[in-house]
């Protein structure tokens, strides 16, 4: 019988990711390009991820996008939020998933997942960018630090310099306050994070702190930022390797999916 | 007023625009002739000046007439350019812009010579008022309901507003030199009376699945049971409206012209300047506003003065928690909903405050999913489109999940 592939493509505010899955089991490709919705950010995830398959986009049985750029994709046969895909992503990831948290560029999300893997309830910031991923990217810059490197040197501080800005904008001048008054960068960097987790476990705590907790999206690669929510939400919070593509996972099950129901598996998403 | 218009009956729709703008140009008419011409917040008690004859206009009305035509950020900051807070509410930013004479070609009214308010509806009114009463050096005449922390109203509640209605018609009847008169009093409550149950049975077709109209027809309607109440003529418009909903229901049509796979409450009142937007993702994914707390909240009934007060006492941020949860869970139920979504309206901190709470009853007694989203009823700024589709979408997927696993589909 024939391989069918679907590829999910989760076009979000800073980054693209693309995940192939082989008959909705096995990931046969991912990549991940930092350009995210209205640049070539998605094209070039695209052309990425096909190269790894070794697959042509003819290959592919169904392709759904999400993310914020999600409607801006021709490519894309059908779009679905990237509650929903995270949900997904994050079952397959996590069959044992009740919560998961998804910090993003520009926003952040609490999923109740259902025993059975359904999205069930969810939260999500208000308009402000305050404990998002832009916000970390704000204070990277200000304190001269690689976005990668943040977590390392907040793990070396020895008293947390507490930030107590809500505001992306008041922060930042927080921080330079701060470096000029002789703070340490470590410490501040504690602080930093301890402050995006002070404002997302308010949102957990509107969904529900129910186990297990699965951490999603490009900031859970931030084990800072991580571990100063378990500090605040007092459990333990897991996560992959592949939580930056868990949107474009779930998205590429989805495709799967629809590409079941439909029983039209070899028709090219350009023509339907 | 006439509903006849080239020998056909004119649709209660329209037959409610014109009892709106009528009263504007009897205010209009009042000022030319001399006349005192009053502004009221919605929910002043409408009975006092109408029964002694005055005119008046309605600045929440005003208000969200020019947002929804787009004038709001303008006025929004010409309000914040004299020094008032971009974070009061724009109703009031708004109306104190236009007080302060700013151009606005989008909703005009004359300028008034005293002011009505009531904090039944919020409490950011009262300043908003005492600043326009300065401004314009005119007398203010405030009733003050004590924010109702029982589910029932006190006889001490209703005394303290009784003596306050009072001293209200006393205060008016100085300024406007007429006479109380009993008789007439009793004509306009009987008309309010009428209006409110006929504003009610027009609400109430809601719930029929499916619905014979849209939730958003009824934010468009209240302007008269907002700024018409007493009318003889409001009343009329709005048992034609039911009637046109009956006749639907029997023929199996709706001012909802898309499917009706879903049905919702829209929590809070809507964002004026983007009304379209708000409405597109809601259509293209089927999904009918059903209940709206807004509007039936001006539709009330009583049968004697006490009763009187204890209605002006209960607006949507007058009541406590228990009253509100109950209120929406009530039209939730009777509406047939199987999803909520909530405007966190910026301009709205009362309202808004208490949301989150309401979420948690909203999904542990209804088991419904329940959706927040940040916007404001009348700046544009505060409002971010993609994140709003996003949380329609996201309800939307959670809705048609919980209805494939019902075997609905």
């Amino acid at each position: 019988m024939e391989l069918k592939y679907t590829m999910g493509i989760d076009v979000g505010s800073t980054a693209s990711k693309c995940v192939i899955v082989k008959d909705g089991k096995e990931i046969a490709a991912t990549s991940l390009v930092h350009a995210g919705a209205g640049s070539s950010g998605p094209a070039k995830a695209i052309k990425e991820v096909l190269e790894k398959a070794g697959l042509q986009e003819a290959d592919l049985s169904y392709i759904l996008a999400t993310g914020y750029g999600r409607h801006q994709l021709p490519i894309a046969r059908s779009q679905m939020s990237e509650l929903s895909c995270h949900a997904k992503g994050a079952y397959e990831l996590f069959p044992d998933v009740r919560t998961v948290i998804d910090i993003g560029g520009q926003d952040a999300k609490v999923l109740r997942i259902s025993a059975g893997g359904n999205l069930d309830n969810f939260v999500m910031n208000d308009k402000c960018a305050a404990g998002t991923g832009r916000f970390l990217e704000v204070m990277a810059r200000i304190l001269e630090v690689d976005i990668s490197q943040m977590a390392e040197f907040s793990r070396q501080s020895a008293k947390r310099v507490d930030i107590s800005s809500t505001c992306t904008v008041f922060a930042e001048s927080e921080v330079i306050s701060q470096l000029a008054g002789g703070s340490d960068k470590c410490d501040i960097l504690k602080g930093i994070h301890r402050s995006v987790a002070g404002r997302v476990s308010g949102l957990v705590r509107r969904v529900g702190v129910v186990n297990t907790v699965v951490m999603t999206g490009g900031v859970a690669q931030n084990s800072g930022v991580r571990e100063a929510l378990e500090e605040e939400l007092k459990t333990t919070i897991v996560t992959s390797p592949l939580a930056q593509y868990t949107g474009a996972l779930g998205a590429a099950l989805f495709a799967y999916q629809k590409c079941i129901k439909e029983g039209n598996m070899d028709v090219t998403a350009n023509e339907r | 007023m006439s509903q006849q218009m080239n020998g056909e009956k004119k649709p209660a729709k329209e037959v409610l625009r014109g009892v709106v703008e009528q009263v504007y140009q009897n205010a209009w008419d009042a000022k030319k002739r001399g006349e005192p011409i009053g502004w009221s917040s919605s929910k002043f008690p409408a009975e006092i000046a109408e029964t002694l004859g005055l005119a008046v206009c309605y600045p929440e009305n005003q208000a969200a007439a020019i947002a929804a035509k787009h004038g709001g950020q303008r006025m929004c900051e010409h309000a914040e350019n004299l020094g008032y807070a971009n974070d009061i509410c724009g109703y009031a930013r708004i109306s104190l812009a236009y007080a302060a004479e700013a151009e606005c070609e989008e909703r005009p009214m004359p300028q008034p010579d005293f002011l009505l308010c009531c904090n039944n509806i919020c409490n950011c009114m009262t300043k908003w008022y005492e600043n326009i009463a300065r401004m314009r050096n005119i007398p203010l005449i405030m009733i003050d309901v004590p924010y109702n922390n029982e589910v029932e109203v006190s006889d001490d509640t209703v005394t303290y507003m009784r003596e306050q209605f009072h001293d209200a018609i006393k205060q008016l009847e100085a300024i406007s030199g007429r006479t109380w008169d009993e008789k007439r009093f009793e004509e306009v409550c009987s008309n309010a009376n009428r209006a409110a149950k006929a504003w009610l049975k027009a609400c109430s077709y809601c719930q029929y699945t499916p619905s014979p109209l849209s939730g958003f027809d009824l934010f468009n309607h209240m302007a008269d049971i907002v700024t018409a109440r007493c009318k003889p003529e409001t009343a009329l418009a709005f048992e034609q409206l039911a009637d046109e909903f009956e006749e639907a229901v029997k023929n199996g049509t709706s001012t909802w012209k898309y499917k009706e796979e879903h049905r919702i409450m829209f929590e809070g009142i809507p964002c004026w300047p983007v009304l379209k937007t708000l409405f597109t993702p809601l259509k293209e994914h089927g999904i009918n506003t059903t209940a709206v707390v807004y509007a039936p909240a001006f539709g009330f009934v009583y049968n004697n003065l006490d009763e009187l007060m204890k209605a002006y006492c209960k607006a949507p941020n007058s009541v406590c928690l228990e009253t509100g949860v109950e209120w929406r869970e009530t039209i939730c139920r009777e509406n047939n909903v199987n999803g909520v979504l909530v405007h966190y309206n910026r301009s709205c901190k009362p309202w808004s405050g208490y949301m989150p709470e309401m979420e948690r009853r909203f999904r542990t007694d209804l088991g419904v999913p329940v959706v927040g989203f940040d916007g404001d009823q009348a700046d544009p700024r505060n409002f971010s489109e993609a994140q709003y589709i996003t949380r329609v979408e996201g309800l939307y997927e959670v809705m048609e999940a919980n209805k494939q696993q019902e075997g609905g589909v």
